[in-house]
């Protein structure tokens, strides 16, 4: 499901399945896109940023267009406790692979993957961070 | 033939794309058929113009000819100037019979009487369009044909087009020259500049689609908001926000293509507003600022905006408002409770 911002339009609640995976996408080169996810942030319900939330950047390719600082949007996952990951949308491979990426941390929130929790999975990915 | 006019014509034609000597030289119509027939165009420029200008010597051209192939030149070109609009008014209603003749004596006169060394060209095109082409000089010196003005009039309309030279000094003049002509009283410079004469005209003489304020109330059946993925697996969460910002969006900017200007500037004269406690110029003096948007279709890149997710629609009424304006330069002042409609023209 797609959405521009959060809260989700309510008078579709009753069609949208259970969600498993919130990917807020920023896009690097523009200001108006982080504030709006800090936005909508707010509006996530506090049992998702147990490894069911993650943060996508792209447009890092084009270096001369970064609006938003990097350090930024790291502070920004460290504070929510989610993994932010970095891509290119306009260079296919980098796009399939990222596709290939968030497929298999949504199978793992869905609880698809036996043994690895998304609770357990987010914290092997912080912990790489952290040294 | 003139040194100086074999000169200036032969930088004309260096100007010109090789593809497009020939074509330009057969509008110009000054060399017989037959004579262009004999040039080969595949050689260097350097050689054609060499040769353009042998045969001009063989006609012996002089400068009111070679002003009319630099017309033709800009008026295919017209794009590489900048020009300016004027609009004149008439001090009473009447209806006169425009006619040419009598415009061209008028203007020729008036600008002679004031200078003596001007080269004054003109030439007419279907869309009722007249250009203007003057070259200027002083009461000692010839005219510089390397730096002339250009004016476009429509006689049917008050709006005057032009691209001045860059010796600024001779505007009056030509201003003068040009209500004198027209039967006019008045002429004061618009606030609308841009590279692309058309564009400029289609905005002032009102030719782009405007907006119309219909019901939209109801959503339009089989409106295709864009072209979406036709993946029915992934699914908008907000279909409608899209067609409501696609809905003012086509409001404002109406569903033709848009005029094509370059910038938009803004010059704040307005206070500073900041805590109090900070005191940073807060409230005590105006805060000179100048905000420029460019962009090579700026109109297109504003409509654009919001459905691409870049900016809240509906947009600020200061970008929104130039082609009904018919203005791109704007000066902002301090008013209670911001107005849009309290801009001044300098």
């Amino acid at each position: 499901h797609l959405a521009t911002s959060l809260p989700l339009p309510s008078e579709r609640d009753h069609l949208r399945p259970r969600i498993d995976l919130i990917v807020f996408m920023i896009d690097i080169k523009s200001k108006y896109s982080l504030k709006n996810v800090e936005a909508s942030l707010a509006y996530v319900d506090a049992s998702f940023f147990l490894g069911k939330v993650c943060f996508l950047v792209t447009g890092v390719g084009r270096v001369n267009y970064c609006s938003i600082e990097t350090n930024a949007i790291c502070k920004l996952g460290e504070a929510y406790g989610s993994p932010v990951l970095f891509c290119e949308l306009e260079l296919e491979g980098i796009r399939v692979t990222t596709a290939q990426r968030l497929l298999r941390m949504l199978q793992i929130c869905a609880g698809h993957i036996p043994g690895v929790s998304a609770l357990s999975f987010v914290l092997l990915m912080r912990n790489f961070d952290d040294d | 033939m003139d040194e100086t006019v074999a000169e200036y014509i032969r930088r004309t034609v260096l100007k010109m794309p090789r593809d497009e000597i020939k074509t330009m030289l057969q509008k110009w119509g000054f060399l017989s058929e037959a004579q262009l027939q004999t040039l080969n165009f595949h050689q260097i420029k350097d050689n054609i113009s060499q040769e353009v200008v042998q045969l001009c010597e063989e006609n012996s051209a002089d400068i009111k000819q070679a002003a009319v192939l630099d017309i033709i030149y800009n008026h295919i070109y017209q794009n590489k100037r900048m020009w300016s609009v004027y609009q004149m008014k008439k001090s009473a209603e009447e209806l006169e019979y425009f006619d040419i003749t009598d415009f061209k004596k008028k203007f020729k006169g008036r600008l002679r009487s004031a200078l003596k060394n001007v080269t004054i060209t003109f030439r007419e095109y279907e869309d009722n369009a007249i250009w203007i082409r003057v070259a200027w000089g002083t009461p000692y010196k010839k005219p510089n044909q390397y730096k002339p003005s250009y004016v476009v009039y429509h006689s049917q309309t008050p709006y005057v087009f032009i691209s001045a030279s860059v010796l600024k000094s001779n505007l009056p003049l030509l201003c003068q020259a040009l209500i004198v002509a027209s039967n006019y009283h008045d002429i004061r410079e618009m606030e609308l500049r841009s590279h692309s004469l058309n564009s400029l005209k289609d905005i002032v003489f009102k030719r782009y689609s405007q907006n119309f304020q219909t019901d939209y109330s109801k959503p339009l059946q089989g409106e295709n908001v864009e072209p979406e993925n036709a993946d029915l697996r992934i699914v908008q969460e907000n279909r409608s926000e899209k067609e409501r910002i696609h809905r003012l969006n086509r409001e404002v900017f109406g569903d033709g293509p848009q005029p094509k200007l370059e910038f938009a500037q803004y010059r704040l004269e307005t206070m500073f507003k900041s805590d109090p406690k900070m005191d940073v110029l807060d409230k005590k003096e105006p805060f000179r600022c100048l905000v420029k948007f460019s962009s090579p279709h700026l109109l297109e890149s504003l409509k654009s905006l919001a459905p691409a997710g870049m900016a809240d629609a509906p947009l600020s009424p200061l970008l929104t408002c130039i082609p009904q304006k018919a203005r791109n330069y704007f000066k902002i002042r301090e008013k209670k409770g911001f107005n849009p409609e309290s801009f001044v023209s300098p």
